[in-house]
């Protein structure tokens, strides 16, 4: 909540900024307690809260869908086995719908993907408020606690996934085969002459169209996440205008938040979608 | 909101992720699947194999019971036939007794016929000696004409 000694502005840029571990100007490594210091510490510093809450919940993943994977039978499935059941045919179902090669990676992914990604977003449906007041009461500064609203978690992921993009392209068409359909396509021609004049023009569109991909797939995500949490704060400014902003606040948080269970869930699906796309891409010879 | 090392870190937790899922997680859980998913399919045939088992069996009961009646049939019919021809030999056979023990009864009477008529003729004669020793009882000395009534006893 803004308190008194806060302005909005104060109160949201402080929302906004990640806990930064990293080298200050001066030499020494520490804690960024501003975030002009956070900017100042450069590329070689690191977000302790996206990075804390990502691989907590990315263990807390692992270790729920572990336990049922130990004690997974060919009989009768009963409680949390079940769902996980449903979640991985779901996956499944998607993965056989849209990767039409074979790669035993790509469901696991996928899974690990969608699962990872919802439980980032799910953070956003804490009251933005709760973790950083009491991380402030144990004397933590900054905490942001949606991973996927940091463009580094988003990045990250689909920098990864771009590697793999590359990577099977590779190893399935080749380097010439690679290269071919880079510079070959969208403009064909039979003359020699020309179709060399069409690499550049070539090059430029479909070099483009590969770098776009994991672009936007981290854009999209943090941008419907960060956009999602802006409007959290924004809404929780009014629980400090009086009483009637603050019920008025409250009946918006609420409602946000209900539509925002949408928001949370669609993002992690297309994620996990578009990379499987990308990757059936990467696998598909033309 | 600075881009910075983060990057990598989450790159490689989230390789690390999908390795720990890829090898301990997924595996598993699809093979369970996999495993019932068959297990249900060879519960479904086993099923439909049994049903149409039960069917053939149905089929060959039927057939079973058809013959069975066939036989039971032509039993009562070839017993019929058998019974009648028993009744018809018993008939017969009776007949030739009943004839037989006509004739034995027959032969019977006329054997005792023959008895008392030798019987009769015997009383006639001595009947009718004695009448006519009665009658001449002193002109005929019986010691005297006995050899003519023999005589005319035999011609009886």
């Amino acid at each position: 909540m803004a308190s008194e000694t806060l302005t909005s502005t104060e109160y949201i840029k402080h929302h906004l900024q990640n806990l930064t571990f990293g080298k200050h100007p001066d030499g020494g490594w520490g804690i960024a307690h501003s975030a002009q210091e956070a900017r100042e510490m450069g590329f070689w510093a690191i977000h302790l809260d996206t990075m804390f809450w990502s691989i907590a919940l990315g263990v807390l993943f692992l270790w729920l869908f572990r336990k049922a994977a130990l004690q997974a039978t060919s009989g009768t499935p009963t409680g949390w086995l079940n769902f996980v059941e449903w979640v991985v045919e779901f996956i499944d179902d998607n993965v056989r719908g849209s990767f039409s090669g074979k790669n035993d990676m790509v469901a696991p992914l996928a899974l690990t993907l969608f699962v990872w990604v919802l439980l980032q977003n799910t953070m956003d449906l804490v009251p933005v408020d709760w973790i950083p007041e009491i991380a402030k009461l144990i004397g933590i500064e900054y905490m942001k606690v949606v991973p996927t609203t940091d463009p580094n978690a988003t990045f990250g992921m689909s920098i990864a996934v771009f590697y793999l993009m590359l990577h099977y392209s590779l190893k399935i068409k080749g380097p010439i085969g690679f290269a071919s359909e880079l510079t070959m396509q969208p403009f064909e021609a039979k003359n020699p002459l020309l179709k060399v004049l069409f690499i550049p023009v070539n090059l430029f569109l479909e070099g483009i169209g590969l770098l776009s991909k994991p672009v936007s797939l981290s854009l999209r995500l943090f941008g419907n996440l960060f956009a999602g949490e802006m409007i959290f704060i924004l809404i929780a400014l009014l629980f400090s205008g009086g009483i009637v902003f603050a019920v008025l606040g409250g009946a918006l948080q609420w409602a946000w938040a209900v539509f925002h269970i949408l928001i949370v869930l669609l993002q992690a699906f297309i994620f996990m979608v578009l990379t499987v796309v990308y990757l059936d891409m990467a696998h598909h010879e033309h | 909101m600075n881009i910075n090392f983060t990057l990598f870190g989450q790159s490689l937790a989230f390789i690390v992720f999908v390795l720990f899922c890829m090898k301990y997680i997924w595996p598993p859980i699809m093979n369970a699947l996999e495993t019932r998913k068959k297990i249900i399919a060879d519960g479904l045939a086993a099923a439909e194999r049994g049903k149409r088992e039960r069917e053939l069996g149905e089929q060959r009961a039927t057939e079973v019971i058809k013959e069975a009646k066939g036989k039971v049939a032509e039993m009562l019919a070839s017993a019929e036939k058998r019974g009648a021809e028993i009744v018809e030999q018993a008939k017969n056979d009776a007949k030739v007794e009943g004839e037989r023990i006509i004739a034995a009864a027959r032969s019977e009477i006329d054997q005792e016929a023959q008895r008392a008529r030798e019987a009769l003729r015997k009383d006639v004669a001595s009947l009718a000696t004695v009448g006519a020793e009665r009658i001449l009882s002193k002109e005929i000395d019986s010691a005297v004409h006995a050899k003519m009534l023999d005589e005319l006893a035999g011609q009886l």
